[in-house]
């Protein structure tokens, strides 16, 4: 049986599980995104109560090991009569991960324009939400984007810890076939190259952008 | 939903749920100690250009830094066997939490190196400094200075990450807990409780790193 897996079996179905990885990580990130864009106009809002409930959000999120997050949500609410299948505790999980750190690198970006914009914008009128219709995020936006880019690494990452409930995405399907086939140390290896085909880039391109946005910014 | 919370079942468990603690945060120690030295000699390397090295760290790095924790931990457990070097839970947990952190500290620790000024080491040079005193006192010291709270947040993020090195087995936090929700069937009860003591073991270590660190270790920043 272990010897009718040849390597190009064992890439060919990592490759399909790959795609899980994929859609995990994407759907973890638009979701993330939406989210955390919530979060982060709660913790700069000038409403106490919901700044200090996304700081909350964010310390707890970014506090604990994603790990437990998956637990509490995959083993723990079943317990309350909520039954939650693998796929929606990973994207669950996810995205409240990924929201509470983009929260806080997008209120990084938010915070670096410089007081000047705020009350030059004051000045001429506009109201919060003008000042930051039109003066704020446009100037965050940029650069938010490398950082961003960046954190989207740590997103594909954080898809293999999803494996751990069992949703059969990349790490997965890896383990089982290194049961399958006793090849651990290739299996391993091709599984850690997928990881790299998908991370390599994002990494490549958000240090592309961190170098073009530094030279833009020092005219 | 009318469950009843009992988090009393949890407390026959407290001696378990210690030494996961104890078990977490020697893992988290050794790795950053470890890490730390290797990010040193990485970052020296890479930002001199030291020849061959710096292609090694370079490549050290991208491949620490955009593989998954778990996928390196699991290479080093299950795979590493098949080269004939077989490694304990825990040597193949503090292994990786090595190396894994190494790769984040080389990068950096690289980025303070590399920002020390060319006249500092010029003006360290006319006070006829040594090699090693100029490294020490002018490139290392500023260097860690500038990027400790980079490393202290790094020191977090792999503290919470080891989590996972319960799946090979290595008894630490992650793994008392799971144990306990298997004797006492309260798994929500149980999870809450240590996703809690992990928030708290990251404020503490986030405090105790960027007060103490920034005190006894580094040194403030002038």
């Amino acid at each position: 049986m272990a010897d009718e897996f040849s390597l190009w079996d064992i890439a060919r179905n990592l490759g399909f599980a790959l795609q899980w990885t994929v859609i995990l990580a994407i759907v973890a990130f638009v979701l993330g995104g939406i989210t955390g864009l919530i979060v982060l106009f709660a913790r700069i809002s000038s409403n106490r109560l919901l700044r200090n409930l996304a700081k909350a959000w964010i310390s707890v999120f970014q506090g604990t090991p994603l790990l437990m997050q998956l637990f509490i949500i995959f083993f723990g609410f079943p317990n309350l009569g909520i039954e939650v299948p693998a796929w929606l505790a990973a994207a669950v999980g996810l995205t409240c991960f990924t929201s509470a750190f983009l929260a806080e690198i997008w209120r990084g970006c938010v915070e670096s324009i410089p007081k000047g914009q705020w009350e030059a914008s004051a000045s001429l009128a506009m109201t919060w939400f003008e000042q930051m219709r039109h003066v704020v995020l446009p100037q965050a936006f940029r650069i938010s984007i490398p950082p961003t880019v960046g954190f989207a690494v740590q997103v594909v990452k954080a898809t293999s810890v999803t494996s751990i409930i069992g949703f059969t995405e990349l790490t997965k399907t890896g383990v089982v076939l290194a049961n399958a086939t006793f090849l651990p140390f290739q299996v391993f290896a091709f599984v850690a190259a997928g990881y790299f085909l998908l991370c390599y880039p994002l990494s490549a391109y958000a240090r592309m952008l961190e170098r073009k946005f530094n030279v833009a910014g020092t005219h | 939903m009318n469950y009843q919370f009992d988090f009393a079942a949890i407390l026959d468990y407290l001696p378990l749920l210690g030494r996961g603690i104890v078990f977490t945060l020697a893992l988290t120690a050794f790795g950053a100690v470890l890490g730390i030295a290797i990010g040193i000699v990485g970052s020296v390397c890479r930002a001199w250009k030291l020849k061959p090295f710096n292609y090694v760290f370079a490549v050290y790095v991208e491949a620490i830094r955009n593989t998954p924790f778990l996928v390196q931990l699991f290479f080093i457990f299950f795979g590493l066997p098949g080269l004939g070097i077989k490694l304990e839970d825990w040597q193949a947990a503090s292994l990786t939490m090595v190396i894994n952190l190494g790769a984040y500290c080389t990068e950096i620790i690289r980025s303070g190196v590399q920002a020390t000024p060319r006249g500092q080491i010029e003006a360290a040079q006319a006070l006829a400094m040594t090699r090693s005193q100029i490294f020490r006192k002018v490139v290392l010291r500023p260097a860690l200075q500038k990027v400790w709270p980079a490393i202290a947040s790094q020191v977090v993020i792999v503290m919470l990450g080891s989590s996972v090195c319960s799946q090979i087995g290595a008894e630490e936090l992650t793994f008392a807990a799971g144990f306990i929700s298997s004797r006492n069937f309260r798994s929500l009860e149980t999870y809450f409780t240590v996703a809690a003591l992990y928030l708290l073991l990251a404020i503490v270590l986030r405090h105790l790193l960027t007060l103490y660190g920034q005190r006894f270790i580094v040194g403030r920043p002038r």
